[in-house]
């Protein structure tokens, strides 16, 4: 096997390292850290059923980003949703057989590509444009605008200009999670978007991609608006009544 | 420190998006609370000479004990969701101004302590270390916020930059760099039991004044009583409803409604203030503290229902920090919160606004009005930030909306709502609130007020609006002095129980009141 093989086995195995324990960390964070105070954003739902809705409404739908800035959310949710498509249609690669939906969708799935290189392109126009998100991006808002268009545009290149050896792909994938590292096809585009994936793992829990898991932890989405009827009492702030 | 001249905008009618102008509010600062003032809430009394490592440590330590800080460091993708959303933003084009950049005062030092990226690859993503003028920055800009929240709707994730505001006035308090105006008056009401630092025989003078007057007026003898044992309801009002215009019009139209149904009812001169500065210099042990007040009196008077004047964040704090803090509510399992909640009387809710109260009352027919006494005004209603985004009335979400809007149209007749967008949640913070309520910034004041002003003037010119009706003691002293910079006569503005009080239909003399059973023998 290459030594370019082994490399990417090796970046592989680091960067999903990173990644899960990185964000395990982080989770765990958010959940020890107590709230003291009830502070939902009203008006807000009574119950918990309430929240889990309003929860779902912010993470598929955008509702906050809809209210505030309509070419911000549609840029966005372009993205993002590109992106899971895209991201469910790899699913191909890491399971030995593939189920009938997921073969279904893999035509969509190649046109979720343009969906979120355009809703990138459109989140990073607004950058440069508009004077106030100009004022607040920093050299990292940029780059990671960037890295993602490449994972995007190099992915894309893969599916529409130059065909990678798939099977020897999935071999290799394959390869990764049975613990038992195999050759990678010798591909400089397909290098490039491994390249740019594992980065993207790596700084997944460092950075502001933090909002994933941050949003439902958010106290002011996931409090239920009902301080009248329970008592709220985080654990420091019990002791003060002692 | 003299307070600088400056322009007041030509209103137009329309909220536009200014481009920014770097700088234009930088180094505007409120007075600095003094040695005496500081120590009197535990802070040190001058800017003490570790201050960094001070300042870090206390970061750390709010972190630790806020998952809202935590989160909210971490999550924001400088989407820019929020960047027109802030009144002082708009009214004052200062880029630091916007949600996110005030944020970022903290954002970069958190990064540059306590994040990886912040601590080996600072430029890249803008960590800065804490410089004295990065915390000059802080003290002028965290006191640029009215804590108002509309930024939090807005974001995707729900980040509340008043929560970062209050988290950097607290670390700022805890190296010895409080706000003269909050951190005084918190004391004043630790002290004395009120903002005004009124002592009782103070308040019994003029709550007998008020007897006199509305006897005058009305032939009936209204009571205002205080300290009485065994009423059925505590009524805890801001203390500038004793003496400021227009706030005492609305006091009288409380104790018009609990005569007119025959509620018994007493103020506390031991808790005579519903408002708590605490919440606005994020200080949860001051917050408690000045609470703890209300408590106390709740025991000692035996009363079973506590019912909360027109005050925005004092309704925020009422509403959703009481039974927390002070056991105020309903549901405790615990020795601290049941040994009130036991004495409390759980058909109504536990605090209850006076609006959910009237409103109760209005809706039952037990208080009768005649609506045409109002027929001079042309009414509009400003929703209070703390009223609209941080608590509720009423059963269901939106009460807090509905239910004064309801009260204005059961005594009124002509009633005007201004521009969407500028209402509800949406609603713009008339400016002064948040501990801002002060002359020495009544240039972020005035230049903070400018959205509503424009959405007031629409309604005024479209719809010959007359009558701003409020329920904040903060948004009326705030627009009576504000909108004469604006072109308006401050008697304009007043409460939504002034209406009520203009409305409201009195027992006569010989007439027993409407509930009679309900009356005294409680
Ligand atoms: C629970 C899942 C997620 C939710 C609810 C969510 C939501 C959002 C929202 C509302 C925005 C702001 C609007 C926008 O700029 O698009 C945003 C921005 C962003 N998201 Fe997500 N996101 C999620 C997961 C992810 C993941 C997994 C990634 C990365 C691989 C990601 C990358 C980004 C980036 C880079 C931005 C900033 C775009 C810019 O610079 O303008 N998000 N996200
Ligand atoms: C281990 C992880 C990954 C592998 C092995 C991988 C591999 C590939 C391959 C081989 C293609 C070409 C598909 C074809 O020829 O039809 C492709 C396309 C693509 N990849 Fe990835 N990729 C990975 C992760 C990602 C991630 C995390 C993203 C997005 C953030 C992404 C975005 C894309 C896009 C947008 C395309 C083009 C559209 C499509 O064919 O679905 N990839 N990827
Ligand atoms: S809380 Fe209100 S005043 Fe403070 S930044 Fe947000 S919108 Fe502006
Ligand atoms: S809306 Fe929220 S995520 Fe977007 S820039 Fe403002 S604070 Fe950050």
């Amino acid at each position: 096997m290459s030594t370019l093989s082994i490399f990417y086995a090796v970046l592989f195995y680091v960067a999903t390292l990173l990644l899960v324990v990185g964000l395990a960390r982080k989770i765990l964070q958010y959940m020890r850290s107590p709230a003291p105070l009830k502070i939902p954003t009203t008006p807000a739902p009574t119950t918990s059923t309430g929240v889990a809705y309003r929860m779902a409404r912010e993470v598929v739908l955008f509702e906050s980003l809809f209210k505030s800035s309509k070419w911000t959310w549609i840029f966005g949710w372009m993205f993002h949703f590109g992106m899971l498509l895209v991201l469910v249609r790899h699913l191909r690669y890491f399971v030995s057989d593939v189920p009938g939906w997921l073969l279904a969708i893999q035509p969509f799935g190649k046109y979720a590509a343009i969906m979120m290189v355009a809703g990138l392109g459109g989140l990073w126009a607004r950058r440069f444009l508009v004077d106030r998100v100009r004022y607040i991006s920093t050299p990292s808002d940029h780059l990671m605008l960037a890295l993602l268009l490449g994972i995007g545009v190099s992915g894309a290149m893969m599916t529409f200009v130059s065909h990678t050896d798939i099977i020897t792909l999935k071999i290799f994938v394959l390869g990764l999670l049975r613990l038992s590292p195999q050759p990678l096809p010798e591909s400089l585009v397909l290098m490039a978007h491994l390249a740019m994936v594992a980065t993207l793992m790596i700084i997944f829990p460092i950075s502001k991609l933090l909002h994933a898991p941050g949003v439902f932890f958010s106290p002011t989405r996931n409090q239920a608006d009902n301080p009248r009827e329970r008592r709220h009492l985080a654990d420091w702030a019990a002791k003060l009544e002692k | 420190m003299a307070v600088r001249e400056f322009e007041v905008a030509k209103l137009t009618g329309e909220i536009k998006v200014p481009a920014l102008q770097e700088g234009t509010m930088a180094g505007i600062k409120g007075f600095i609370a003094n040695e005496k003032i500081q120590e009197a809430l535990g802070y040190p009394g001058e800017l003490v000479e570790d201050w960094h490592d001070k300042a870090i440590s206390k970061m750390g330590e709010l972190l630790g004990k806020y998952r809202s800080l935590q989160v909210f460091m971490d999550a924001c993708v400088h989407c820019g969701a929020c960047t027109d959303k802030c009144h002082y933003y708009l009214g004052t084009s200062d880029p630091k101004n916007m949600p996110v950049a005030r944020q970022e005062l903290m954002r970069q030092v958190y990064r540059r302590h306590f994040t990886f990226a912040g601590k080996y690859f600072p430029k890249l993503v803008g960590a800065k270390d804490l410089t004295k003028e990065i915390l000059d920055d802080w003290y002028s800009y965290y006191y640029q916020c009215s804590e108002c929240r509309r930024c939090s709707v807005y974001c995707p994730y729900g980040i509340d930059t008043a929560e970062i505001t209050m988290a950097g006035r607290e670390i700022l308090d805890s190296v010895g760099m409080g706000q003269k105006y909050s951190n005084e008056i918190l004391g004043k009401l630790q002290r004395i039991g009120n903002n005004l630092g009124l002592p009782g025989p103070a308040i019994i003078n003029t709550l007998e004044g008020l007897e006199e007057d509305v006897l005058d007026d009305t032939g009936i003898p209204v009571k205002f009583p205080l300290d009485v044992k065994g009423a059925e309801v505590l009524l805890i009002t801001p203390s500038a409803d004793f003496f400021s215009e227009p706030h005492v019009e609305s006091l009288i139209g409380y104790a018009k409604v609990f005569h007119a149904a025959g509620i018994s009812w007493t103020m506390s001169s031991h808790a005579a203030e519903a408002g708590n500065f605490g919440l606005f210099i994020g200080s949860y042990e001051n917050t408690r503290k000045a609470a703890m007040r209300i408590r106390d009196a709740a025991l000692e008077l035996g009363v079973k229902r506590i019912v909360v004047g027109e005050c925005g964040h004092a309704w925020r704090v009422a509403y959703s920090f009481w039974n927390t803090m002070i056991g105020v509510g309903d549901g405790a399992d615990d020795e601290f919160g049941k040994k009130l909640q036991d004495q409390l009387d759980h058909s109504y809710p536990q605090p209850a606004h006076i609006c959910e109260v009237t409103h109760d009352l209005l809706t039952r027919g037990v208080i009768k009005v005649d609506k045409s006494k109002n027929d001079d005004r042309v009414i509009t209603f400003h929703d209070s930030c703390n009223v609209s985004r941080a608590s509720r009335m009423g059963d269901t979400p939106g009460g807090q909306f509905t239910i004064p809007r309801e009260v204005i149209k059961m005594v009124a007749n002509n009633y005007q709502e201004m521009a969407p967008g500028t209402t509800h949640e949406a609603t713009f913070c008339c400016g002064g609130g948040g501990g801002l309520l002060t002359d020495d910034l009544m240039e972020v004041r005035v230049k903070g007020a400018q959205p509503r002003m424009e959405a007031y003037k629409e309604v005024v010119d479209n719809n010959k609006v007359n009558f701003l009706a409020l329920i904040c003691a903060i948004c009326k002293a705030q627009f009576t002095k504000v909108l004469p910079y604006y072109g308006y006569d401050m008697s304009m503005v007043g409460g939504v129980h002034q209406l009520v009080s203009t409305a409201i239909e009195l027992p006569g003399l010989g007439e027993g009141p409407a509930e009679a059973e309900a009356a005294g023998d409680e």
